[in-house]
């Protein structure tokens, strides 16, 4: 007996949303590519070769189809992101031990694509982050490629697999500096004038990952891929929308300890996550409502992580925490059904909906 | 008019334009017709007819049998050849019984039952008869018997008689067809109906993507006032009853209740336009307009068949395969069912005969579903196929069913969207097969169960009796003395149940 029907199918395929994504993520990736120069360049080739490779050994040892599955672009994505979560910087090793975690650990040990509970790309970052915070912390101004002072390809070889960042030239990220000023007991008021000003913010001339400069590209590349109906507003919205609310709400109480709403939209991996981590398919709720209500949380997580946890940057965090909610959010947001109340009963006569 | 959306739904491609700009052709008979018994939901009809039998065109050949039933009726004349086993149009492709008749090339019409003179003064009860008496059945695809829908006037209190003609099956077009050539002959079946079902208005619904059937269809319906064509958005699946009635009156059909419990009848417009040939003329439902199209016909057409022509005779008369074609599907590409055989026949229900491509049904291997939540999305019964299909494929049904897996009426729209080609639609109809198995399993066996208690305590009755009256017998004297006694006391204790 054949298959049923329908006899039609729309022209939607994982490659090409994967293959979407990485599209959307191009323009904000080159830009910080040339900002970060070679060092960063040869940082993102060994995260995403190292997640490729890590996903055909899992296949290769699970027994599945190894080119076939590699071919979905589910891997090189993951890396992607893995790779502009990473300081550009940073060691060889970073990006290899962190995709191991990614994929290996996070996704692969759960049953590969669309298994995982976690974002792989995420849990790569945190791992890292927790298990060598020096490492993981040592940020670069902008060295654009080309420019005076910027290493060459041989010096940035030196860098990346000898782990030799001149002193000179590290440098805070805007979250980490307005922490540390704080804990020394410099208010919020006076440290922010040191800062580059938000419209540099905006345009990633600035300390930071890869991911967490230039959130004017990420911005477009998000909107790119709403307006593919790759991603909804959903959760990207609420995120931002509930992190700018509590950051501006708790900025209007006390100024001198807490930064502004635009500030919280702009700096750290606001946009990366609002847009490319939070709205990843397969850790993230499948119903509007769900999506609605996992993003609230990634944004009021980030707010609190950033604002009284040890680390500046809550983004991962957040993610994950609101990652592990994901099936009970989707167990509690199922649509209502045709012809049915909340609760599955048939709906009384009368009643209109 | 107002309109009320509805929920989730998509766009495929329509591809109605293959077939959109054909004016309907009847093709030349063929040399036999197969009419299986049953071509609609319920019992199947009764053969009236043997071997050498001549019938004329429109003579009842098959009796319908109980309240769910049509008859058949010979679609032209000829001779029987035989009643035997051919495969149903159906995907299983098993055989049913099917009366074989070989036409005569006379196509001489029999005596046929008297039009009914003024179907508006008419007792309703009447146009019930004639529709029952000509076998017409729901044409859009249902193929449920048409007199039983038209029936519920005489049960509940109707308003409306929403007339289909949204046709939201890519390719399909027969309907659109129908509108175009005969607006006159849909409008008067229409009025008919609703004089039938006792409904005051009627709202005949077409999809915009049909702007001259829309336009003919309010030029022929302006003469009368209670009928009013209503343009609904072209959204997949806007042709469900229950999405419709939605559509155009914003009420929601409560589950496991029909539209008609709103007060609301929906008609297909083929179906009306085969009302008003039986009320008419007395003429039966023996042919119907049959959309041939897909990237594999050489001509794709409209084509007026007679019931019980093989789709390979259809398919011949529009040029044949000019592809080899991937599937041949028995209606639309959404809902439609996959063809065994070419030499099962077009049947009172057969929308559509589509000889689709690979390229056409772009079909993939299924891969690892990535939680891209679009099926949850476009689900016009909100339900979530994502979790339904996961509990389906560990075989857990029982959670399916709570997921509301009885409530999907595979639109396919899930199927449709799915990027990692999993075919929803194919879980969902497995575990609806196997929880109706389990469920008349379950009643059988409650049946059974009932039966056998029921028994259980005829024969303790009996042995009771037996003994009382054995007891009775023994000492006749001690009863005849207690009996005055004994009578008393029945007496009071019906007394006190009494009161």
């Amino acid at each position: 007996m054949k298959k049923s029907g329908p006899f039609a199918h729309g022209f939607t395929s994982v490659q090409k949303t994967m293959f979407l994504v990485l599209l959307a993520l191009t323009p904000a990736t080159v830009f910080n590519l040339y900002l970060f120069g070679w060092p960063a360049i040869l940082l993102f080739i060994v995260t995403v070769g190292a997640c490729v490779a890590v996903e055909a050994a899992c296949l290769s040892v699970a027994g599945k189809p190894v080119m076939a599955t590699l071919a979905d672009c589910s891997a090189i994505l993951t890396g992607w992101l893995l790779a502009m979560s990473l300081p550009p910087w940073a060691p060889w090793w970073i990006g290899v031990l962190a995709a191991i975690f990614a994929i290996a650990l996070t996704k692969h040990a759960f049953g590969g694509l669309g298994q995982n509970l976690f974002n792989p790309a995420m849990v790569g970052r945190t791992v890292m982050l927790i298990s060598f915070p020096v490492a993981m912390t040592v940020w670069v101004a902008p060295h654009p490629l080309f420019s005076a002072g910027a290493p060459g390809l041989v010096e940035a070889f030196a860098i990346t697999f000898g782990g030799s960042i001149p002193d000179t030239m590290s440098a805070a990220s805007a979250l980490g500096h307005i922490k540390t000023e704080l804990s020394r007991g410099i208010p919020v008021t006076q440290s922010i004038g040191q800062m580059p000003d938000l419209m540099d913010m905006a345009l990633g001339y600035r300390a930071g990952s890869m991911g967490e400069t230039s959130a004017l590209l990420i911005l477009a590349g998000g909107l790119f891929l709403m307006a593919k109906r790759i991603i909804s507003w959903h959760i990207p919205a609420s995120m931002l929308g509930s992190l700018f609310l509590i950051a501006a709400l708790f900025h209007a109480i006390d100024p001198t300890h807490f930064t502004s709403g635009t500030f919280h939209l702009l700096s750290g991996a606001t946009f990366l996550g609002a847009f490319f981590i939070a709205t990843d398919y397969v850790t993230s709720p499948v119903s509007k409502s769900g999506q609605i209500i996992f993003g609230i949380g990634v944004g009021l997580f980030t707010w609190s992580i950033r604002n009284f946890a040890g680390y500046p940057e809550g983004v991962a965090f957040a993610v994950l925490l609101m990652n592990s909610l994901t099936p009970i959010i989707d167990q509690y947001t199922r649509p209502r059904a045709f012809g049915r109340t909340r609760k599955g009963e048939p709906l009384p006569l009368e009643g209109k909906p | 008019m107002k309109l009320f959306p509805i929920r989730g739904g998509i766009h495929p491609e329509y591809r109605k334009d293959l077939t959109s700009e054909k004016a309907i052709v009847a093709m030349p008979m063929p040399a036999a017709l197969y009419i299986p018994l049953q071509q609609h939901i319920g019992a199947p009809a009764e053969v009236l007819v043997a071997e050498g039998d001549l019938v004329k065109k429109g003579q009842m050949i098959a009796r319908s049998q109980g309240a769910v039933s049509v008859p058949q009726h010979a679609p032209t004349s000829g001779r029987i050849m035989s009643v035997a086993e051919v495969a149903a149009p159906h995907p299983s492709g098993l055989p049913q019984k099917t009366i074989i008749l070989e036409p005569d090339g006379k196509d001489e019409w029999g005596d046929l039952p008297e039009p009914i003179a003024d179907p508006f003064a008419a007792d309703p009860h009447a146009i019930h008869e004639r529709v029952a008496q000509s076998g017409i059945v729901g044409m859009g695809g249902a193929a449920f018997p048409s007199a039983v829908k038209l029936n519920l006037g005489t049960q509940k209190k109707l308003e409306i008689l929403l007339l289909n003609g949204a046709e939201c099956e890519p390719y399909l077009t027969c309907d659109d067809r129908v509108m175009r050539e005969y607006p006159g002959e849909v409008i008067d079946g229409a009025r008919i109906m609703a004089r039938a079902l006792g409904t005051p208005r009627v709202v005949i619904g077409i999809e915009q993507n049909k702007p001259q059937a829309i336009e003919i269809m309010t030029r022929a319906a302006s003469a009368f006032p209670e009928v009013e064509v209503v343009a609904v958005p072209v959204q997949y699946p806007m042709g469900s009853e229950r999405h419709l009635v939605q559509a155009i009156t914003g009420r929601e059909t409560p589950a496991r209740k029909l539209t008609a419990d709103l007060g609301i009848v929906v008609h297909n417009v083929a179906t009306a336009r085969a009302v008003h040939h039986a009320v008419r003329f007395g003429r039966p439902l023996v042919a119907r307009v049959v959309t041939v199209s897909g990237g594999a016909i050489r001509q794709p057409n409209n084509v007026l068949t007679p019931i019980g022509t093989k789709v390979a005779d259809l398919v011949e008369f529009c040029g044949g395969f000019s592809a080899r074609p991937e599937s041949v599907v028995n209606g639309g590409p959404m809902m439609g069912q996959p063809l065994a055989s070419l030499d099962a026949p077009v049947v009172k229900g057969t929308s559509g005969i589509l000889a689709l491509t690979a390229e056409e049904i772009n079909d993939s291997p299924t891969s690892a579903c990535i939680r891209c939540g679009s099926c949850v999305t476009v689900c016009p019964c909100g339900l979530s196929p994502v979790d339904m299909a996961a509990f389906i494929r560990k075989d857990n049904l029982d959670v399916a069913a709570k997921l509301g897996v009885m409530d999907c009426f595979s639109c396919g729209s899930c199927s449709y969207v799915c990027p990692s080609h999993i075919p929803l639609v194919h879980y969902f109809n497995y575990a609806k097969g196997v929880l109706r198995e389990l469920e008349s399993d379950r009643r059988k066996g409650e049946r059974i169960k009932t039966l056998a208690e029921t028994r259980t305590i005829r024969i303790e009755k009996a042995a009771e009796a037996k003994r009382a009256a054995l007891a009775a017998k023994s000492k006749p004297a001690a009863d005849a003395a207690s009996s005055g006694n004994a009578g008393e006391a029945k007496a009071t204790t019906e007394e006190k149940v009494n009161a």
